[in-house]
């Protein structure tokens, strides 16, 4: 507690100068509420999930067997592989090695994009199927498989529009880092962004599963 | 480690050394005009920005409700001032805009950016600049809700959007609820920065336990914010991917479920209530403290019942789907836990009056809102537990006697304690004192309308007259014309008192730093608080409530037994 009063003191005695005080701790603590909200945002849409798959379980099951696995793993492969080099790069901004964690980032900004282009083909696929909401050839199938793509593309769609933030925020931290703002004693915005990102990836690591593995 | 978050630009020293100081009013950064006040970074200037954001928002609102009961002047549906379609959208835009634009920030947008800092010791919120962005996520917001006037036509759902006929009107149902998602995230926002605010920033000294109850109370409605926003953000959403891509998700002719709506929707929108009413509750413990000029009596008890109305909260949404085809046991359950709701809810105002008790009362205006509250807030909960029992509820369920249950909670309830946190804070906030017996005049005019305007209104309900309905069968005709006579009463107590304020705010006389005799941080401090709230950060010794004065109560010894 006599910390604070110490840096207060130090604050009125650099009163000319102006900048803002760190606060580390504080800095994640904000961090980690805001992605429990953004877990209760997806959770909503897990809860819809459960009770249609109750619901509906034959049809969920059959309407599984037509997405593409190939294209699920490939890109849980890609997502895990970019939280990796998420967690190299702070590890290097820790030992001061600013090339080396502004090359991890740009790896993790790339596999985000990589993720992105394999999801663009993969919908584009289902979609040349015929298969995309309010279609022809959907609306012929039950209400269930309905559902499920509906579902599908609800919830895809909003993880890729987080992996879309996600590398947005990515490129910013990359920006910071070349410009020493991010450094070796100062990374908590580097942690936070990597924060994010895992929980985009945790994200789809629960999603992979209910679209492409359960049928 | 540097501990204390200062927001970058302004200079520390608020106090100049011939012992003058310079208010927040005072513009000392490099902007000028409104600039001044829309680039702020300072949590005051923030609190006054939402305020006058705010109160615009509630009169628009209560220029909707007057319209509203006036067209009841005639049974109809001839001779109607407003055709069906057009009352659905009146009682749609005022839902929208006194829930979410008004009462939901509320309290904590505003006096809790003021006062939250100040309170704890600290020399503004973890997040200044977030703290803004929250202000500018509020406005956009709204902006885009007023967009849909403008657009495919006024939406006419009601407040709560329920499927299916929210997503097959072709009002502009889409824009209103995106900008109830974008308001979402400006409370999300606010929450998340009180949080930290309260985690990280407390003045040495300043243990949990020292906390004034109001922290307390914004401390448990930040945690609601936090918690329960997501789940009303990802159902609006889907509202709008159901209308724009018909996905099918709530649609029953694709195999969706409406009622599964109705769940999401109320697991945010039960708990919200809670969002409205536990910050007033937090106001109620400041004032009744102050004026009884007394310590609060169980304090850990108020804070702790804050946290239990938090949690129970989350449990009992079901209770507004009784006749919307739950199980029974889900029925009995739901029933039961609402019940539960009412200990916490007991312990805080046995507590209040206990704190009355051999205090010396100083029947201020803030302390007769109190009493306006109390006795306007137990009538919403008599009612509250009317509809609460599964029997009763069957019959009651979408009458105006819902409607006359909402309105004592939460305009009885919250906004009293809210106008008469006005009356507490004021002064403080602006240095002016406005006039005392016109502030009592304001308060008694609006207790007359208010009760004239919605007691009838639970009569009517009883009798059988459902809510939303433009026309209604003469039988009702005496009642609904008292009700509307009511609402030019409360709107004439209403002008009254925001005249008396303002005028107080600029030409009040001058009431030094602490008029109330209050305990608390913020009154130690002058008035208008200067620049960085604390020339020093204080270090706190005892609790919020220590009135050296005060007479002690003596305990009789418990008899224990060997």
């Amino acid at each position: 507690m006599s910390e604070i009063t110490e840096s207060n003191a130090e604050v009125l005695g650099h009163a000319h100068e102006e900048h803002a005080h760190r606060d580390d701790v504080g800095a994640k603590m904000g961090m980690w509420i805001f992605l429990l909200t953004e877990l209760l945002l997806f959770t909503g849409l897990f809860l819809v999930y459960a009770v249609y798959r109750y619901y509906y379980t034959k049809e969920f099951h059959e309407a599984g067997m037509q997405t593409h696995i190939l294209f699920g793993t490939v890109n849980t492969m890609v997502l895990l592989t970019s939280s990796l080099t998420m967690v190299l790069s702070i590890a290097a901004i820790q030992r001061g090695k600013k090339w080396l964690s502004a090359t991890f980032l740009s790896s993790t900004i790339l596999l985000g994009l990589a993720f992105l282009i394999i999801k663009y083909v993969e919908w584009s696929e289902e979609i040349a199927k015929g298969i995309y909401p309010g279609s022809p050839t959907l609306l012929a199938k039950s209400n269930g498989e309905v559902l499920f793509f509906g579902l599908y593309y609800t919830m895809t769609g909003l993880h890729a529009i987080h992996v879309i933030a996600g590398m947005t925020i990515l490129i910013f931290m990359l920006v910071f880092i070349l410009r020493n703002k991010i450094t070796k004693d100062n990374y908590t915005k580097l942690e936070n962004a990597g924060l994010y990102w895992h929980l985009v990836d945790i994200i789809w690591i629960f999603l992979f599963p209910l679209f492409y593995l359960i049928n | 480690m540097a501990d204390v978050t200062i927001a970058a630009g302004k200079s520390p020293h608020s106090h100049s050394p011939d012992g003058e100081y310079h208010s927040y009013l005072e513009n000392t950064g490099k902007h000028r005009g409104i600039l001044a006040w829309i680039l702020s970074t300072d949590h005051k200037r923030i609190g006054i920005l939402y305020l006058i954001s705010i109160f615009t928002f509630f009169a628009v609102g209560v220029v909707l409700g007057f319209l509203m009961r006036l067209e009841m002047l005639v049974p109809g549906p001839a001779g109607k001032i407003f055709n069906a379609q057009e009352y659905n959208a009146l009682f749609t835009l005022h839902g929208v805009i006194m829930v979410f634009l008004f009462v939901i920030p509320g309290i904590p947008a505003t006096l809790g950016n003021f006062f939250l800092p100040i309170q704890i010791g600290a020399k503004d919120v973890a997040f200044p600049r977030l703290n803004l962005l929250s202000w500018y996520l509020y406005i956009t917001g709204a902006i885009v809700i007023m967009m849909s006037m403008f657009w495919h036509g006024l939406p006419d759902t009601g407040w709560t959007f329920y499927v299916p006929y929210s997503i097959r009107t072709g009002t502009d149902v889409t824009m209103a609820v995106f900008g109830v998602f974008i308001l979402g995230f400006s409370s999300i926002l606010t929450g998340l920065n009180f949080l930290t605010t309260i985690h990280r920033l407390r003045a040495p000294g300043m243990s949990f336990f020292r906390m004034p109850l109001f922290v307390w109370a914004l401390y448990a409605t930040a945690w609601i914010q936090v918690i329960a926003t997501p789940v009303l953000a990802i159902t609006l959403l889907l509202i709008v991917i159901e209308r724009v891509f018909s996905v099918g998700i709530f649609n029953p002719t694709l195999g969706g479920d409406p009622v599964l709506y109705q769940h999401l929707f109320w697991i945010y929108s039960h708990p919200a209530v809670y969002i409205m009413i536990l910050p007033p509750m937090g106001v109620v413990s400041e004032i009744v403290t102050t004026f009884s000029h007394r310590s609060v009596f169980g304090y850990k008890m108020i804070a702790m019942s804050s946290l239990a109305i938090a949690f129970i909260g989350y449990l009992v949404w079901g209770h507004h789907m009784f006749v919307a085809g739950e199980t029974q046991t889900a029925q009995f359950v739901f029933s039961l836990l609402t019940f539960l709701v009412a200990i916490p809810s007991g312990i805080k105002v046995f507590n209040w009056v206990a704190t009355m008790y051999k205090g010396s009362i100083d029947p201020q205006p803030p302390f007769l809102f109190l009493m306006a509250f109390i006795i306007l807030f137990a009538i919403g909960g008599l009612t509250g537990l009317v509809l609460g029992s599964l029997a009763t509820d069957v019959h009651l369920t979408g009458t105006y006697f819902v409607v006359g249950h909402f309105h004592y909670i939460i305009f009885g309830g919250a906004v009293f304690i809210f106008f008469g946190a006005l009356h507490y804070w004021l002064p403080k906030m602006f240095g002016r004192m406005y006039g005392k017996k016109t502030a009592n005049w304001a308060l008694g005019i609006l207790f007359v309308g208010f009760n004239m305007l919605y007691f009838p209104m639970l009569l009517l309900g009883y009798e059988g007259m459902p809510r939303r309905y433009f026309a209604y069968l003469p039988k009702y005709e005496t009642l609904q014309h008292i009700s509307m006579v009511g609402s030019w009463v409360l709107v004439i107590g209403l002008i009254i008192m925001f005249v008396n304020l303002i005028h107080g705010i600029f030409r009040g006389e001058k009431c030094g730093p602490n008029p109330w005799g209050g305990t608390t941080l913020e009154w130690t401090i002058p008035s208008p608080p200067p620049l960085e709230n604390f020339e020093e950060i204080p270090i706190v010794t005892n609790e919020p409530y220590y009135h050296p004065e005060a007479e002690p109560i003596k305990a009789e010894p418990i008899p224990v037994a060997k």
